[in-house]
């Protein structure tokens, strides 16, 4: 807004340069108001206090109370944070590669000049959007209930199905399938990354007689291993925040057995069912901690596989 | 199967013959037998992904009794009956929980449009002190898990009495904190050529100024991409409106359906199918209008 109360500068013909361009920093702060407010009142401050309440206890009706490391001790010896730190291991471990893995083929599949790219695009790309909403969770509960459609199928070849959500063994499961079924988004990335590969690099690699495979192995691998990393960090990420699936799908509880108990699950149970916000806090700190080192040991590893072209 | 679509890659510049030309009439039979092969799976394969939504939907308006016993998509009898029942959670209808998803969507798109592209503004165009170190921070705060700040978020907005109303879900769009947007609002910006802004400054044209008549209409691509995100994940939302959104009078969508899901009363299969596919209905619509930005949004930025 203060443009307007300055008077204009006469016409300046030359080019100004970078460095003698005048600073901005009031208006740069004007414009960034919003953000550093936000940055301030809902990120950092609320984030140091999170860290100070995981050394409390805490109830929101009386005020918060040290007890120093009790709640760290305490996460140690309890067994639900030991299995909801299990299952959302294991549900990262499986459900990311297989995702990408099927991103990869279908994107590979599309790829070469297909009649018809933008419908299958779309196509397989829809549940993408969908998978996170409350809808296709109902949905997934019905289609594995003992009901559902996975065993009207399997009765159709005479095998007798089970209740897939009432068992420990394989409620988890249908939960890693869930997000195997959302690779569209994943599969989309790909698929301009894949574009980007110059098509002289295959034409070259044909006229010194490379087979499909070979060309796969030292080329498309290779030039794509950024968007790899990308799709990996970014998924990794994401699934160890999953949420709103494991919690419709087990009405909340992370049954049977809490084979369904997402660590976000648990996390919501204590800070908002016990209103346990001191031993809450602690969690998500551990959380947080545990997605920063992921982060990090991701990014030092790929230094060894991601290859970035010049 | 050679013929270039629209969509394939490559310059169609590219010197040199179609093969079509010198290909022998064997050949071209077994490639056509191959695109019918490979089109033929992906079809197939795509059905197979989408059946579950279309049982959805043919579910929807199917009489109870049949939801469970006939997984056939050919409804052999229609009703509304599953709308119906389904309508009411408690004594509210989902007319409101509809008013109340689309006021707290609308709200978020506003925030986040005006917040980030002012912020996104200054970090790629104004020339001040530390620009680095706040673009830093911006790309930290994309990766930060929202547990790390959510429960003191919680406690300060259950002080304030705000538990209940919208405003916990919407003031922090105000506030830039959806950092994603504003990164790629920043690098949509630095695609603009410089010479355009550098011009209107010249000119005498202030900062704001700048932003306002030169920048943002040229942002075009990048405020509709960020609309449609933030209108996607705000419908999709369901932690944050599972924590602050108690009151049945103000329940959006998802909160509606999952205390449906969660109620004693019999529902049976089929009214839960028809509310869940009536609460998808925004997204349906929305994918339908602007697929194409939103398949570029998502390529070029990795949203989801």
């Amino acid at each position: 807004m203060a443009d307007t109360l300055t008077p204009a500068r006469p016409p300046d013909t030359r080019r100004p340069k970078a460095g003698k361009l005048t600073r901005q920093d009031g208006a740069a702060h004007v414009f960034m108001a919003p953000w550093l407010i936000g940055l301030v009142a809902v990120t950092a401050l609320p984030m140091f206090a999170s860290l100070y309440l995981a050394f409390t206890d805490y109830n929101i009706l009386s005020s918060p109370t040290w007890v120093g490391t009790e709640n760290f001790e305490r996460l140690v010896g309890d067994d639900r944070f030991w299995s909801a730190a299990g299952v959302t291991v294991t549900y990262v471990l499986v459900s990311v590669p297989l995702q990408l893995a099927f991103a990869l083929a279908l994107a590979l599949i599309l790829d070469k000049g297909l009649r018809g790219l933008a419908i299958y695009r779309s196509a397989y790309y829809l549940p993408s959007l969908l998978g996170t909403s409350v809808a296709v969770a109902v949905l997934w509960k019905q289609i594995f209930g003992f009901d559902g459609l996975i065993n009207q199928a399997l009765a159709l070849v005479g095998i007798e199905g089970q209740n897939w959500l009432q068992n420990p063994d394989t409620a988890l499961g249908t939960l890693i399938v869930l997000n195997a079924w959302t690779f569209g988004s994943p599969m989309v990335i790909f698929l301009a990354g894949l574009r980007q590969i110059p098509e002289e690099l295959y034409e070259a690699s044909r006229v010194d007689g490379a087979s499909i495979l070979r060309q796969f192995a030292s080329i498309t691998i290779p030039l794509l291993t950024p968007i790899i990393f990308f799709n990996l960090i970014l998924q990794t990420i994401g699934s160890f925040q999953a949420f709103t699936q494991a919690h419709v799908i087990s009405s909340g509880t992370g049954g049977p057995v809490d084979s369904t108990l997402f660590y976000t699950l648990y996390i919501y149970q204590q800070a908002f069912v016990n209103f346990d916000m001191g031993y809450a806090s602690a969690l998500a700190w551990v959380l947080m901690v545990v997605i920063a080192i992921i982060t990090a040991v991701h990014f030092t590893l790929s230094k060894r596989w991601v290859f970035y072209g010049d | 199967m050679t013929a270039p679509t629209l969509d394939s890659r490559r310059s169609p510049s590219t010197p040199g013959d179609p093969p079509e030309r010198t290909v022998l009439p064997s050949v071209r039979r077994v490639r056509r037998r191959n695109s019918i092969l490979r089109h033929s799976g992906l079809i197939l394969f795509g059905l197979f992904m989408l059946y579950p939504l279309a049982w959805m939907a043919v579910s929807a308006f199917k009489p109870g009794y049949l939801v469970l016993t006939d997984p056939s998509l050919i409804p052999t009898e229609l009703t509304l009956e599953n709308f119906r029942n389904g309508w009411y959670v408690g004594n509210l209808s989902f007319l409101v929980f509809f008013g109340n998803s689309f006021v707290v969507a609308g709200s978020a798109i506003i925030g986040n449009l005006i917040s980030c592209s002012l912020t996104a503004y200054a970090l790629a165009r104004l020339n001040f002190r530390a620009r680095k170190v706040y673009f830093g921070i911006v790309l930290a705060s994309v990766m930060l898990p929202m547990h790390a700040t959510m429960i003191p978020q919680y406690i300060i907005f259950s002080e304030l009495d705000l538990v209940n109303t919208f405003i916990p879900l919407v003031l922090p769009k105000f506030l830039a904190t959806d950092a994603f947007f504003i990164f790629l609002m920043v690098q949509f910006i630095r695609g603009i050529p410089r010479e355009l802004d550098q011009a209107a400054f010249v000119d005498g044209a202030g900062p704001f100024r700048t932003f306002w008549y030169i920048i943002l209409p040229l942002m075009k691509p990048a405020l509709i991409t960020t609309t449609i995100f933030t209108f996607i994940w705000t419908w999709n939302d369901f932690f944050g409106q599972l924590i602050y959104l108690t009151d049945t009078s103000v329940y959006t969508v998802p909160i509606a359906l999952n205390a449906l899901v969660d109620s004693q009363s019999n529902q049976g299969v089929g009214t839960l199918m028809a509310m869940s596919l009536l609460s998808l209905v925004p997204i349906l619509c929305f994918f339908a209008f602007a697929q194409k930005y939103l398949i570029r949004g998502i390529a070029t930025t990795g949203l989801k």
